[in-house]
């Protein structure tokens, strides 16, 4: 298992890179669901900056728009306002095949996440037919060595894998067509404590390897001290405050909302990792 | 590398069957062979769906090898043979009206059964699945007017719409088969565009769509896979159905001309006779019975084997 060397929990905050140019940047995003009356407004004017190779989390309680901020980024939710610029350049509604090749996305739940009649090797050999890539077969297994599976997963059903298995294929299809920017959607929540380690650890190291730029959402801190070096906290769809993550674990945060958050999710973990 | 074709020394028989269950194949084509193996020995150890397949199977082989498997052409007449008993003078299964031998009918009508069942089973479910899924997949006012379209279809009676369709393309067993697949596809649209609702907003549909394909390859390489097997099982459940319309409309005049040795027109002609000499409706009953429940048994299998969580584990 890739990065099975480094400790589970060990906090290694990469410190974003010289290069201060913003790859990422959201400016006063909107995004509304459904239409007339029943018109609802899940993120409101949230502005944030993700630098070049940075690693920026995105936190918040249960509907508190963050998934949806990245679905928007993505172009998965199309009802949005505002500015997504990457590398300076604004992207429109509609997206390209060349918009594809920037940013992908790892889903929360790795048992909705893979197509059940797909095997393994169509999985990720199709983004690379859709692309025109050459030598697909050196890249699927390239690919699945670079996630810690072996070639032997390469004709399994996703009904075949273990959570922790079917995620590393999610991961390995999102880097495919080699994006620049990683979108990760909760990518560890839907799996056990154990299997989260690992599949946390081989996010840092293909971090280190591919030069990748992440923008994760989760509403576990632990995660996000683990991973990321500059936070955002979201509450009823607005960031409530930006930090790094210094910051977050010195528990000197600005704003009530923000101390309550930090608060809670200590008293949890105090609880569950106490006795143990 | 990986391409390069697997390996070929399969010494014995031990040797091949491991090859063909391994559970980490070197290749596409070696992953095929072992889903292909592992299929078959799934419809194998299904008693009951193996019996359909070999109902289907020598269906087919009874097509093919009719010349042989013909005791007398089958529209020479013999009147002074006229409604024989089964199994009397050499007339396996009796004589009709004109004294033609229904063995050697039935034989030959199995192609024109043939016919008629393989063009509509592969031309309504095909088209009631593109435009199902189409309309789900886009949903708006693309959905509102396919699915409109499909109300219209089913607010006709069927086989009133096939007499209308056979009518304006002139009577004969390929306007019948036109007709049928004309009317018979509209449920499938109705099914898939279920399906396609259910699944449409899946992940795995949005990690495709971030990769950039387009509607029709999502539609077909992501939706119709998981609609096809709920589509298969209709076709086999309609496939009775679709027999006896075409045979309706023979009996009509509109389907299968005389002397075309169709089954249903053969049960419409021995409709006269049905009191007194009975083998002459019974029996092209009987391989109509046999044949839409080899469909039957045989779809309610394929539905196993196509879903690979239940053939594989």
């Amino acid at each position: 298992m890739p990065g099975s060397d480094s400790a589970v929990m060990e906090r290694k905050p990469w410190v974003a890179e010289a290069t201060k140019d913003a790859r990422l940047e959201i400016k006063d995003l909107n995004v509304y669901f459904g239409e007339g009356p029943d018109r609802f407004q899940a993120v409101k004017n949230v502005s944030v900056k993700v630098q070049q190779g940075g690693s920026f989390g995105i936190v918040g309680e249960s509907g508190s728009g963050k998934s949806t901020v990245l679905r928007a980024v993505c172009g998965l939710v199309e009802s949005w306002d505002g500015e997504i610029d990457i590398d300076g350049a604004p992207v429109s509604h509609k997206r390209d095949k060349v918009f594809a090749r920037k940013i992908q996305m790892v889903f929360q739940d790795p048992y909705a996440s893979l197509h059940p009649r797909h095997t393994v090797d169509r999985v990720l050999s199709e983004p690379l037919k859709l692309h025109g890539f050459d030598d697909i077969d050196g890249r699927v297994l390239r690919a699945l060595d670079d996630v810690g599976l072996g070639a032997d997963f390469r004709f399994r059903y996703p009904h075949q894998l273990s959570g922790g298995q079917r995620q590393r294929v999610a991961v390995a299809r999102a880097l495919m067509l080699e994006p620049e920017i990683l979108l990760l959607d909760e990518p560890t929540s839907a799996l056990d404590v154990s299997v989260q380690a690992e599949i946390l650890n081989l996010f840092a190291d293909l971090r280190k390897e591919h030069n990748l730029t992440y923008v994760m959402v989760t509403h576990d801190l632990a995660v996000v001290a683990h991973m990321c070096d500059e936070i955002a906290v979201m509450q009823h769809g607005e960031v409530v405050e930006v930090m790094d993550v210094e910051a977050m674990r010195s528990s000197t945060p600005e704003t009530a909302y923000t101390q309550e958050l930090l608060k809670a999710s200590m008293g949890y973990d105090a609880e569950f990792f106490g006795d143990s | 590398m990986t391409t390069a074709p697997v390996k070929s020394n399969v010494p014995d028989r031990a040797g091949l069957k491991a090859w063909l269950s391994s559970d980490a194949p070197k290749s596409r084509g070696h992953a095929r062979a072992v889903q292909f193996y592992m299929g078959w020995m799934k419809l194998y150890e299904n008693k009951l769906a193996f019996l359909g397949f070999l109902i289907i199977l020598s269906l087919v082989l009874m097509a093919i090898f009719a010349p042989l498997l013909a005791t007398t052409e089958p529209n020479a007449q013999d009147l002074a043979k006229r409604l024989t008993a089964p199994g009397v003078d050499g007339h396996l299964l009796g004589t009709d009206e004109l004294g033609r031998d229904i063995w050697s009918r039935l034989v030959y009508g199995s192609r024109i059964t043939l016919l008629i069942v393989g063009i509509v089973a592969f031309t309504a479910p095909v088209f009631g699945l593109l435009i199902g899924t189409v309309a789900g997949y886009l949903g708006g006012w693309v959905d509102q007017a396919l699915m409109r379209l499909v109300d219209i279809f089913l607010a006709f009676p069927k086989l009133i719409l096939a007499l209308a369709f056979v009518a304006a393309l002139g009577a004969g067993i390929e306007s019948a088969i036109i007709a049928i697949s004309l009317t018979a596809w509209p449920p499938y649209a109705r099914i898939a565009r279920a399906e396609t609702l259910t699944i449409r907003n899946a992940d795995y549909i949005s990690a495709v769509r971030l990769q950039g394909a387009g509607v029709m390859h999502i539609i077909i390489g992501h939706v119709w896979p998981l609609c096809l097997s709920s589509i298969i099982v209709r076709v086999t459940l309609d496939m009775a159905g679709i027999i006896l319309t075409a045979a309706g409309l023979g009996f009509l005049g509109l389907g299968a001309q005389p002397p075309e040795p169709e089954w249903g027109a053969m049960i419409s002609a021995g409709r006269k006779f049905i009191l007194d000499h009975w083998w002459v409706a019974a029996m092209p009953g009987m391989a109509i019975f046999i044949v839409s429940l080899g469909f039957n048994l045989l779809g309610d299998g394929l539905r196993d084997i196509l879903d690979p969580k239940k053939s594989q584990s």
